[in-house]
This record gives C-alpha cells, sequence and structure tokens, in this order.
C-alpha cells in the first residue's frame, strides 16, 4: 500500500475545531464540509489541495472534539494521508476507522512545504523524493492495519 | 495469587472473555452508547448506507438533541428529525426531544443510565465525564457507534493509567474546574492514549457534581478517560437518584483500584495553596493565576457539560446576589438539564440571576462550541465556564475564550474583567 503526493505543512496542535468550525457541522458530506475545512487558519485551502495530497503536521494533531466530520472533511479535500508528530487518540481511531491513513512520524519538521512524499504503509517508510531522504515509521499493528487494508471499519466488519 | 489490579483493569476484565494486558487491541463488550444531533446523523446516515438491519439493543442507545438544539436552522432541525425517524424506526428506548434531556452528560448521569463498572462510549469527546462515577466511559466516532449499534462491541488498545494523588484541602472559591485546570498544565497532553485516576484527600472530600466536572475535562490532556474509584459519595448519588441497589454497590466496591496496584506513573500534588486558575487562549492548558490574568470581557457564559450542573449554578449565584452584571457585559446562564433548571428555580437561583440581569436560556451546548445563543463577533471576548479556547471555537477566529470556574466567571460578569472572586 503506497500513497504519493505533495506535502501541506500544519503547525502543532492543530484541533479539530480548527479542521472543520463546529458551525458547519450540520452538514455529513465530505465535498461540502471539504469547502471549510482549515478556513480560520488556511483560507480556501481546498482550492490548493489536488488528489493525493498530504498533511505534514507537528504534535497533537486532531485533538479535540470528536467529531467524525474531521476526517470527513480532509477526505474531502483528496487528502489520503496525513503524517504527524504525534495524534489526539479521537482522531487516530477516525482515520482507521474511515480509512484514512494516519502516520505517526519524529521527523515531520524535516519535510518542506510542496516536498514530494512517498509513504510506504506497510514498510513503514517515507519517502522524501524531493529531498531524496527517508524516514522510518512503525506500521500499524496487525489488527488496525486489516482495517485500514479493508477502507475502514465497517468494510471490515460487512466483508471480514 | 492473583496480581493486584486497577480499576481500569478491573472493568476492562467484566466486559472481555481474554486475558490481556497494557497495549493489546480487544474487542470488548459495551453497556450503554450514545451519539448526538452532531454525531448520530453521520451514523445514522452510515448505518443505512451498509444496509444493517437492526441494532444490538434497543435499551443501550442513547440519542440526544443537544448541540443544536433547539434547532438553529433548517438544516440542524433536520437532523434532529434524522434521529427521531431513527429512533421510531428501530423503538430507540433512549431518544429525548430536547426539552426532556439537556446536555447529554449533565442528563446521561442524573437519569441513571451510566453506571459504575460500565464501559460507556459516546461519539463526544467528553463522555469521558461518567469516568467520575468509575466507568470505563470515552469519546469515540461517529462510525464506531455505527459498529456498537450492530455488534454490541467496540475495539480498544488496553491504556496504561497514570495515577493522580491530589493531597490538600482546597481553599475558598477553589473548585474541581481549578484542579483540573491545574492538571492541564501540568500534563499538558502527555495523557494521550492513556487513563487518569484520581486519588487523594481533595477526591475524597469532593461532591459528584464537582467530580463530573473534573473528569469531564481528561480528555483535554489527551487521557481516554479520567476515573474516580466509586464511593460513599459516588453510592450517595446513585441513592439520590433512587438507582443504588446491592448489586451496585458490591461491584462498585469490587472494581475499587487495589492498594499494591500497578500505574504507568504517579503523580502527587498539594492542592492547599491552588489559586482559582485560568485557561487562556488557544489551549486548555495554557493556564495562569486568576490574579496574573488582566483581561476585559465582552461576555459571559455559565454552563456546559463542564460546569452546568446545580451546585456550579449556586457557586454563581453566590457572586451574583445582590450584584448586578458589568452594563458593557452579557451574561449566559444556560442550566446543564430541565431537572438543573428546575431545581435551580426552587432555589430562588433564577431570580438572582435575572435580577443581576443575566440571560436565563435553554439546556444546550449553545455557544460553548460556537453553535448558537451566543456566538461572539471579531475580536470579542468571553470567559466561560466550557472546556474549550481553541481558535475560533466560540465564534470569529480573531474571538477569545478564557476557561474559569463558575465563581470566576461571575465575578468576572460583575467587574466587566476576569476578576478573582475574593476582591469584589
Amino acid at each position: 500500500m503506497r500513497i504519493r503526493g505533495k506535502a501541506f505543512k500544519f503547525p502543532d496542535n492543530i484541533d479539530t475545531d480548527v479542521i472543520i468550525p463546529a458551525r458547519y457541522l450540520v452538514y455529513q458530506d465530505p465535498k461540502i464540509l471539504a469547502k471549510f475545512a482549515f478556513e480560520s487558519i488556511r483560507k480556501d485551502f481546498y482550492k490548493e489541495t489536488k488528489k493525493n495530497g498530504i498533511i505534514v503536521a507537528g504534535k497533537n494533531f486532531g485533538s479535540g472534539s470528536s467529531r467524525e466530520h474531521a476526517v470527513l472533511a480532509i477526505k474531502g479535500l483528496g487528502i489520503k494521508c496525513v503524517i504527524a508528530k504525534t495524534f489526539s487518540r479521537i482522531f487516530f481511531r477516525n482515520c482507521i476507522n474511515l480509512g484514512l491513513v494516519a502516520v505517526t512520524l519524529k521527523e515531520t519538521d524535516l519535510i518542506k512545504e510542496n516536498d514530494i512524499l512517498e509513504v510506504d504503509v506497510k514498510k513503514g517508510l517515507v519517502k522524501n523524493i524531493t529531498q531524496k531522504a527517508e524516514y522510518k515509521f512503525n506500521p500499524y499493528p496487525d489488527f488496525l492495519m486489516q482495517i485500514i487494508k479493508k477502507g475502514g471499519l465497517l468494510k471490515w466488519l460487512t466483508t471480514k | 495469587m492473583k496480581r493486584p489490579q486497577n480499576i481500569l483493569e478491573k472493568i476492562i476484565s467484566l466486559h472481555t472473555k481474554e486475558t490481556f494486558k497494557t497495549g493489546d487491541f480487544l474487542l470488548v463488550d459495551v453497556d450503554f452508547t450514545l451519539a448526538n444531533d452532531i454525531t448520530a446523523p453521520v451514523s445514522i446516515k452510515e448505518f443505512y448506507k451498509y444496509k444493517f438491519k437492526r441494532v444490538f439493543n434497543k435499551d443501550k442507545i442513547a440519542l440526544i438533541p443537544d448541540h443544536f438544539t433547539p434547532s438553529k436552522d433548517i438544516k440542524s432541525a433536520e437532523n434532529v428529525k434524522l434521529m427521531r425517524e431513527f429512533a421510531k424506526k428501530f423503538n430507540i428506548t433512549h431518544f429525548y426531544e430536547p426539552q426532556k434531556c439537556g446536555i447529554e452528560h449533565v442528563f446521561l448521569p442524573e437519569k441513571g443510565l451510566v453506571l459504575p463498572s460500565q464501559i460507556v462510549i459516546g461519539a463526544d469527546s467528553h463522555t469521558c465525564t461518567y469516568g467520575a462515577l468509575g466507568s470505563f466511559a470515552f469519546g469515540v466516532g461517529s462510525t464506531d457507534i455505527v459498529f456498537s449499534w450492530v455488534t454490541g462491541k467496540i475495539w480498544i488498545k488496553v491504556p496504561p493509567v497514570i495515577k493522580i494523588i491530589y493531597q490538600g484541602k482546597l481553599k475558598k472559591f477553589v473548585t474541581s474546574k481549578d484542579v483540573i485546570l491545574f492538571t492541564l498544565k501540568k500534563l499538558s497532553d502527555k495523557a494521550n492514549y492513556k487513563v487518569l485516576e484520581f486519588t487523594g484527600t481533595v477526591i475524597e472530600r469532593m461532591s459528584q457534581s464537582q467530580r463530573f466536572t473534573l473528569s469531564n475535562m481528561a480528555t483535554e490532556a489527551g487521557a481516554k478517560t479520567g476515573l474516580i474509584n466509586p464511593d460513599k459519595i459516588t453510592l450517595d448519588f446513585l441513592k439520590s437518584i433512587g438507582k443504588l441497589n446491592k448489586k451496585i454497590e458490591k461491584i462498585s466496591y469490587m472494581i475499587r483500584s487495589d492498594l499494591k496496584a500497578e500505574y504507568e506513573e504517579i503523580y502527587e500534588w498539594d492542592l492547599s495553596k491552588l489559586n482559582p486558575q485560568v485557561a487562556v487562549p488557544f489551549l486548555p492548558s495554557n493556564v495562569k493565576d486568576v490574579d496574573k490574568v488582566k483581561v476585559n470581557v465582552d461576555q459571559v457564559v455559565i454552563g456546559s457539560c463542564t460546569n452546568g450542573r446545580l451546585e456550579d449554578l449556586m457557586q454563581a449565584a453566590q457572586i451574583f446576589k445582590k450584584r448586578k452584571v458589568n452594563s458593557r457585559v452579557r451574561c449566559l446562564i444556560f442550566p446543564g438539564s430541565p431537572k438543573v433548571l428546575l431545581e435551580a428555580e426552587k432555589l430562588g437561583l433564577i431570580e438572582i440571576f435575572l435580577k443581576a440581569e443575566c440571560v436565563i436560556c435553554p439546556p444546550t451546548c449553545g455557544p460553548c462550541l460556537g453553535g448558537h445563543l451566543g456566538v461572539l463577533a471579531e475580536g470579542e471576548v468571553c470567559a466561560a465556564t466550557t472546556n474549550r479556547n481553541f481558535i475560533g471555537r466560540m465564534g470569529h477566529k480573531n474571538s477569545k475564550v478564557y476557561l474559569v470556574n463558575p465563581y470566576v466567571a461571575a465575578a468576572s460578569a460583575v467587574k466587566g474583567k476576569i476578576t478573582h472572586p475574593e476582591s469584589i
């Protein structure tokens, strides 16, 4: 399982209110949510992202509210993978459950905006094509890998 | 001899046949699940999309419309309608119209639907509130909720436990809100993926209402829940709501952590000198002593799943008695549930608030998450008894929220600036 894309950098402590403000939680459609994603710190972010973009953030990404809309909005942006130094607990499980790859990586500070990255989910390897560098991470434990491979928890439940 | 266990290990043991250790992945049985008018619509749409035909137990599912209710616009009204129709279709016992419930984490404990030793999951991060009853209760996503509706189970990674011992006696005007804000300052996000266990003399003296406030904000440290070992205070609370019986009493004592239980870390703090605390923007862990914060406020909000219980309103009323809200400040009071509102009325608190020129709002989450009923304009500042002060949390991205206890909130409303209640 490999994901290739351009890096979009974000700082530490990006909470779910920043990812998608509560006033938009009346919607559930990823495409609609994507239009408002990150608007308080990066207006019109949806215009920048194309298919296969990769978010690269600092520590504690996705803290705060349990709103799954945060993951839906990121998926709606066409983002296939989020790399962060650490993830907040509920956001991380929401990623797993919805089949969005979330990679915990120490070296996020080394990655620059617009770097082209290739993430090998199974091997636990991020290749920075632009900088010709490689960073290792702990691959998912088996249980989570099974869910990710199926594309999410409910797909895993209905096809196992 | 059996290895000594902490409260978390004991509760998990009651919900799986497997042996386990910290870090293991398990599927465990859930005793109760909840979702609200933001998270349930996502679950319901997924439930239909996957063509599931039945729920595991119609009595163990709560659907609580509390975030954007009374419905703030057409879309939020339609989301509640979706919940209502789903509840009807599957004969869900615990769907409540807004006038009957109020805020989920105030309502469910007062209704006795969450109890010691249970595993409770909620599609709301503040589900950890019920840790105060000795329930392994934690926030999850909407997809987890669908999974539990269908299977009666949830996947977990068994978390390590951090024990916190609070020693000493709290000063006047210092509440459990200050204890948890102080704890967040100390821990920052160190408790991510972990469970907190709150103990010590401060906890032994703390009322059940105050304990809910403490456990409520465990999630702000990244913790899965904040557990308190059930004791006489817990049982007296259960008795007061007519939920105490021999079985619950027995299991409540059974799950208490063994004396020699193991922990990942233990912190011990003396809180005798703790002052009222303020979390300044934009993190709940950016915490300072109240005297160090010199800020004028435009609005004060008293309520929420953190501080919307009767005892919280009594604290605020103590300050507002024979005083008025500063003329350039709006002070909004949100009783956490219809029961809290009724009791506040009976005790004369509502009259005190109205005479002080506060606005009495319906039991709802309201502006806490920037939903409705008191959203902030650009540049405005609010002192709130709520739980988050993130960028744009209560409205415009250039507005600010300071998190405080109910005494400080009320004193700040009177003075028009963040104020130590001692000084008025």
